[in-house]
């Protein structure tokens, strides 16, 4: 199943929308997007929110490829905040012992407050 | 059919020349659940683990991975399953001349397109899943046997398998490192909902953390069931088998032959 990806300019920064499974078929897609909105977002860009409520499945391409987000928003002083994570996804993040290594917010509403 | 299996064993036969190894095999390994399949030396557990991941091909019987029968598939045609199991072999098979971190990103290379800062990412999360994540630029030669089990069951989760088999997992190791490795077992099913198929005769570890114990012998499931069941059993064979008594009626002669019959007749 592929990804759908949507981008959307936001005030802080861009809300990337995922939908679908985030596997080693479709990780390089995102990736591909992220490099895309690191690369508009050279000047300025405060953060970069993550909407994984339409992804019911991601595999360990899927989180490296968030966490390669994650390392590209520390070098550029931008946040990078995941958020509405379906059951599932949260569960992959706990097991990776990666909850705590990302911010996590309910609602994009709440990732895109403080900011 | 139902699909809470995840592979499931048809009446699998297999006679080498005339020796028959396996007659007729039949069991189910659920989905997330551990099935440990013991049986004495010689008693078929090789041959039908090579059968189960598609490396040996059954004289009759089926293999269902979910609903694909892999014993009808050839060459690249069982690429697809493959790709869904992670096999953890008894001597580890590192590769001596690979460092650890290499090791463990070799499939993911040889199967994704995936980028080398990808890789390294994944190949930390790997290593962090059991708990050798220090030891990414050492050798295999640099650890120790219980490390490098764990550093090849690394490598066999380096594609995210749904099935993980297993065989003689602990063979050869020390008490200590033979319960990390079965801990192991235990956490990566509970926490990542692999489906893990044991083969070995390490009865002890099956008690600990088998859903489902399947013991061959003679060729055949002489008896499945949980642990409770299994220890329960009034079959003398099994009782023999699980408290590991050299008397019984398990002969410690392999041979059918009687041995006067043997030595006399020309």
């Amino acid at each position: 199943m592929k990804v759908e990806i949507t981008t959307e300019k936001i005030n802080a920064g861009f809300l990337l929308k995922l939908k679908g499974d985030v596997d080693m078929n479709s990780s390089s897609d995102v990736r591909t997007a992220m490099a895309e909105i690191f690369k508009q977002g050279r000047s300025g860009m405060k953060a970069l929110l993550i909407d994984l409520s339409q992804v019911r499945y991601m595999d360990s391409s899927g989180i490296a490829t968030l966490v390669e987000g994650m390392q590209n928003c520390l070098k550029t002083g931008a946040r990078l905040r995941l958020c509405e994570l379906s059951p599932p996804v949260r569960d992959v993040f706990e097991l990776a012992r990666l909850a705590s290594v990302f911010e996590i917010f309910p609602t994009i509403t709440d990732a895109s407050s403080g900011l | 059919m139902g699909n809470s299996h995840m592979i499931r064993a048809n009446g699998i036969k297999k006679n080498y020349g005339a020796r028959t190894v396996l007659n007729g095999i039949d069991f189910i390994a659920e989905q997330k659940k551990i099935t440990y399949i013991l049986g004495s030396s010689g008693g078929g557990k090789s041959t039908l683990l090579k059968i189960l991941i598609g490396a040996l091909k059954p004289d009759d019987g089926q293999v269902l991975y979910r609903d694909m029968d892999i014993t009808k598939l050839r060459g690249t045609g069982l690429d697809p399953f493959r790709k869904k199991i992670g096999m953890l072999f008894q001597q580890g098979a590192l590769l001596n001349s690979l460092t650890v971190g290499e090791n463990i990103s070799l499939p993911i290379r040889e199967h994704t397109p995936l980028d080398d800062n990808i890789i390294k990412i994944m190949v930390k999360m790997k290593l962090e899943l059991v708990g050798l994540r220090d030891f990414e630029d050492l050798y295999p030669g640099q650890l120790s046997g219980g490390m490098q089990k764990r550093v090849a069951l690394a490598r066999a989760l380096a594609l995210d398998p749904e099935v993980v088999f297993f065989d003689e997992p602990t063979s050869g190791l020390d008490p200590i490192a033979s319960s990390v490795i079965t801990k192991l077992i235990s956490d990566l099913n509970r926490v990542l909902g692999i489906t893990c198929i044991v083969v070995t005769h390490a009865v002890e570890e099956a008690m600990k953390i088998a859903n489902k114990i399947v013991i061959l012998y003679k060729g055949a499931v002489l008896a499945e069931g949980t642990p409770a069941e299994i220890r329960g059993s009034s079959d003398p064979i099994v009782q023999q088998f699980i408290t590991g008594s050299p008397d019984g009626p398990i002969s410690f002669h392999a041979s059918s032959r009687d041995f006067r019959e043997d030595l006399l007749v020309e």
